[in-house]
């Protein structure tokens, strides 16, 4: 089955970021699709690059940079909110004559119509949040 | 239609367990995740309101009550799962509404 | 493109926090979509449509005014809960009046707030393909 995941909490904040990853992976390893997953409000911030947790706690961010990686996973931070919070990818950055940015590997900023595609395109949508 | 509930909300904290009990028809299921597991357990009033809902499955997923040390204070009649199970039942039911 | 019903479910007040600001945002973009939309107030969330809001003093922008607009965007079936409203000791009064015009009843203005029992939310919800929270 095609499915979608919204997050709209960031790390370590809630656990439904956490959660959502628990779900993603018992979703690939059963062997379903997931079609993308949806950052909005604060769950941008999970796709920050800059985070260093420490040494005995798990690295959200990198997780999904992992997950992605292994499984082709279309990882969507919403532009909107992203802009509201300070999460930029390299171009977006240059385009708003800003010194940084900060979107870690494996995910992509896009518009809020990627999430209501996502629930055109997928046989279920699970949101996360606090 | 069988809607799949979830509640991420502790019921004592929180007025969302209640919300989502109010709107939940028969056929239906309420997972209870993260902090939403503090309702399967025994002994509190929104026990009774469990054991007396008819017609809805009520789930708690496993890992968030070990983590919790509840295991053994489980209520009755609250099927435990674990995230394949919870794929699951996202798989089994025709949507998904987050009580967020 | 097969058209689903989709149902934003609104139950956080305004202001406080950004999720019905944002929700709204959501609803705004999905209308262009041409999908079969609802939208459900539930609990607090029947405080996103009060009239009569004024941010000039938070230093928020008040953004009830887009609530009035939905009806442009062929967004025209708010679901507010009669029982939210009546433990908030709020009526359909104390909400913004929300209208849609009807092209093929020359161009009638029509209610878009639909005030139903919990039950009958109970099935609004239970017939949703996609359910958004936020």
């Amino acid at each position: 089955m095609k499915l979608s995941i919204q997050i709209n909490e960031g790390p370590y904040q809630h656990q439904a970021s956490d959660t959502a990853y628990q779900f993603a992976k018992a979703a690939i390893a059963a062997g379903h699709e997931i079609f993308r997953i949806f950052f909005y409000h604060d769950g941008v911030n999970n796709a920050t690059r800059l985070a260093v947790p420490p040494r005995d706690d798990r690295d959200v961010s990198a997780q999904w940079t992992a997950l992605s990686k292994e499984h082709d996973l279309d990882l969507v931070v919403c532009i909107a909110a992203a802009q509201r919070r300070g999460v930029m990818d390299a171009a977006e950055a240059k385009r708003q004559g800003l010194d940084a940015d900060n979107l870690a590997e494996g995910f992509r900023i896009s518009g809020l119509g990627q999430l209501i595609e996502a629930g055109i395109q997928s046989d279920r949508l699970v949101v996360f949040g606090a | 239609m069988a809607l799949l509930h979830t509640v991420n909300k502790s019921p004592f904290e929180s007025n969302t367990f209640n919300t989502c009990l109010g709107l939940a028809k028969q056929g239906s299921t309420i997972l209870l995740i993260e902090d939403g597991v503090y309702a399967a357990t025994t002994g509190h009033s929104v026990a009774e309101k469990i054991k007396n809902a008819s017609g809805i499955t009520f789930a708690v997923l496993g890992p968030d009550l070990q983590a919790r040390g509840l295991e053994s204070k489980l209520a009755d009649d609250i099927k435990v799962i674990d995230y394949d199970g919870f794929v699951n039942m996202v798989v089994e039911h025709d949507s998904v509404q987050s009580w967020l | 493109m097969s058209v689903k019903k989709f149902m934003y479910i609104n139950r956080k007040p305004p202001y406080g926090t950004v999720y019905a600001l944002e929700a709204l945002e959501v609803v705004l973009i999905g209308a262009a979509f041409d999908q079969d939309v609802s939208l459900a107030f539930i609990g607090d969330g029947v405080y996103e449509l009060t009239k009569g809001q004024n941010t000039d003093a938070i230093g928020q922008k008040n953004f009830s005014p887009t609530y009035t607009a939905l009806g442009d965007y062929d967004v025209k079936k708010l679901y507010v809960e009669k029982e939210s409203l009546e433990e908030r000791g709020l009526t359909l009064d104390d909400l913004q009046h929300l209208v849609w015009e009807d092209e093929d009843d020359d161009w009638a203005e029509k209610d878009s707030i639909h005030l139903v029992s919990r039950a009958e939310m109970a099935d609004v919800l239970d017939d949703q393909d996609i359910i958004l929270s936020f």
